[in-house]
């Protein structure tokens, strides 16, 4: 108990870090997902490329590569950016294509006939995409979207080797200068990551009981 | 009694073993040359650790396997360093051979808990002696005084002198490390910025990303090997470093014996001598003088 309290502005810090990291990185993942999702299913070839291209590079690129290039690459062609905004692209970037990849899913699963419908009506391909077809995707698409997001929690822990101090950072730290106290540091840090994914988890749950499709 | 014989007849091995092969073979000759003469026939008072090391004829040893000049893990997956050529000073001393020590990695988080739970008999690994840690394990020596000092960019253009000009400007290190803890509680104008290797942080410093990396000279004098044209070491330690080896609370018959293994090894020229095979390679400097062991 002594430990948390001598502790305590450490891990406060740490964890709202991981916490931004999070909602930051998650916003760019599900606006970039979303539009990603959108070329790849669009009439226009070079656009439908253009995305399969971005998803199976980040899809297929381990999310530590994505962080040294960003970090250290970039600066190589004059790019430089501060280690929390890299993370953020990083993180985001990366899990778009996976949000994506889950939106596009939901897209698939739309019966033909709705589009076909709203074409019927006279809706154009972006109207009948936002009015008809995405809102049923998001409905299915939310428990894969959640999974996606809780990994994405998770994954913002190699941020703790690219100079951001988040939760995962405190683990050497905290260790180092208290050597006894091993594996209170180490549910110090678990629990910190469960305040923000069970939540998630359970938000997600709910969510999807009320936007079940009935079939 | 001791018995030159065996020490010879290993060199001469060692040498037919150079002629066979080129780079591996070259090693084993080098290390065989400063291999420390294993003593024979060691008796000691029964009940001891000592005892029953010499029993068993083969000891454990963590080390790390990621710090050049003190333990790095060669490409044929054998640890090499200066606190692997002291773990075999001490072993020899044991009665035990060179080929029956086992080494396992320890890093910066588990070597107090490594000694604890008997999963090595003796920790050599960059281990810095300190209060906190004196309340879980016991340590021998110092055996080596290392120093926090500043890396920067070749020419210093920022001009740093020591870790006062740190103020307002970048520096990196490693997450976890005492030095990182130093500059944040007695250099808090100096930025940090921390990764958890310290190869990222010669990265950065190449890209301009930090102004300056500090952390045990020793290390950095590794780094600056690795990059003579676009690092360079200011030379001014501020702190010190005093490198111990770490064992059991409480065995200090143990400690005893580890730490006049050590003196005689100052005295007798071998701890120079694995200087000189080892760090004194990177930082191309003849071995300082030894310290003095703390028998606390």
């Amino acid at each position: 108990m002594q430990f948390f309290i001598d502790n305590f502005d450490i891990l406060r810090d740490a964890f709202l870090q991981t916490l931004l990291l999070t909602v930051l990185s998650g916003v760019l993942a599900l606006v970039l997902g979303v539009v990603l999702a959108t070329m790849r299913v669009s009439p226009i070839p070079p656009l439908r490329g253009l995305a399969t291209f971005y998803v199976e590079t980040f899809r297929n690129t381990p999310l530590t590569v994505v962080f040294f290039f960003v970090i250290f690459g970039l600066p190589q062609i004059d790019t430089v950016v501060s280690f929390f905004t890299g993370a953020v692209i990083a993180v985001g970037m990366y899990t778009a294509a996976f949000v994506a990849e889950a939106v596009r899913s939901g897209i698939n699963s739309v019966s033909p006939g709705q589009a076909e419908a709203a074409r019927a009506l006279g809706l154009g391909f972006g109207q009948s995409l936002r009015e008809v077809v995405l809102p049923q995707a998001f409905r299915t698409v939310v428990p894969p979207l959640g999974s996606v997001f809780i990994a994405m929690a998770k994954n913002t822990s190699i941020a703790a080797g690219f100079s951001v101090s988040e939760l995962s950072s405190t683990l050497p730290r905290l260790v180092n200068a208290n050597a006894g106290d091993l594996l209170v540091v180490l549910l110090a840090v678990v629990i910190g990551y469960m305040i923000i994914t069970v939540p998630m988890a359970y938000a997600v749950n709910r969510l999807e009981r009320r936007v079940a499709i009935l079939r | 009694m001791r018995l030159t014989k065996y020490a010879a007849a290993a060199a001469a091995f060692g040498v037919v073993l150079a002629g066979c092969s080129s780079e591996a073979g070259n090693q084993a000759a080098q290390e065989s040359d400063n291999a420390p003469e294993v003593a024979q026939d060691v008796e000691f008072e029964a009940g001891t650790t000592m005892a029953e090391l010499a029993e068993a004829g083969t000891i454990t040893i963590g080390t790390k396997y990621d710090q050049p000049g003190f333990g790095l893990l060669n490409p044929s997956g054998v640890p090499e360093g200066f606190d692997v050529e002291i773990g075999k000073i001490i072993a020899a001393q044991l009665g035990i051979e060179e080929d029956q020590i086992e080494f396992v990695e320890t890093v910066s988080a588990n070597r107090e808990s490594f000694i604890q739970n008997g999963q090595v008999d003796l920790v050599i690994a960059t281990y810095t002696i300190n209060d906190a840690r004196k309340q879980l394990v016991d340590f021998a020596g110092p055996y080596y005084e290392a120093g926090q000092d500043i890396m920067v960019a070749a020419g210093n253009p920022e001009g740093i002198e020591g870790p006062d000009d740190l103020a307002g400007k970048n520096v990196c290190s490693v997450e976890g490390s005492t030095p990182a803890q130093n500059i944040r509680d007695n250099y808090p104008e100096a930025t940090l910025t921390l990764f958890d290797v310290y190869s990222k942080c010669a990265d950065a410093l190449t890209n301009g990303q930090v102004d300056a990396v500090t952390t045990d000279n020793v290390i950095l004098t590794g780094l600056v090997a690795g990059n003579p044209d676009g690092f360079e070491l200011v030379g001014n330690p501020f702190t010190q470093e005093p490198y111990g080896i770490g064992l059991t609370l409480g065995d200090t018959e143990f400690r005893d014996f580890v730490n006049d293994v050590l003196e005689e090894s100052f005295e007798d020229g071998s701890w120079a001598a694995a200087w000189d095979a080892t760090a004194g390679q990177i930082t191309g400097e003849p071995a300082p003088e030894p310290p003095s062991v703390d028998r606390y």
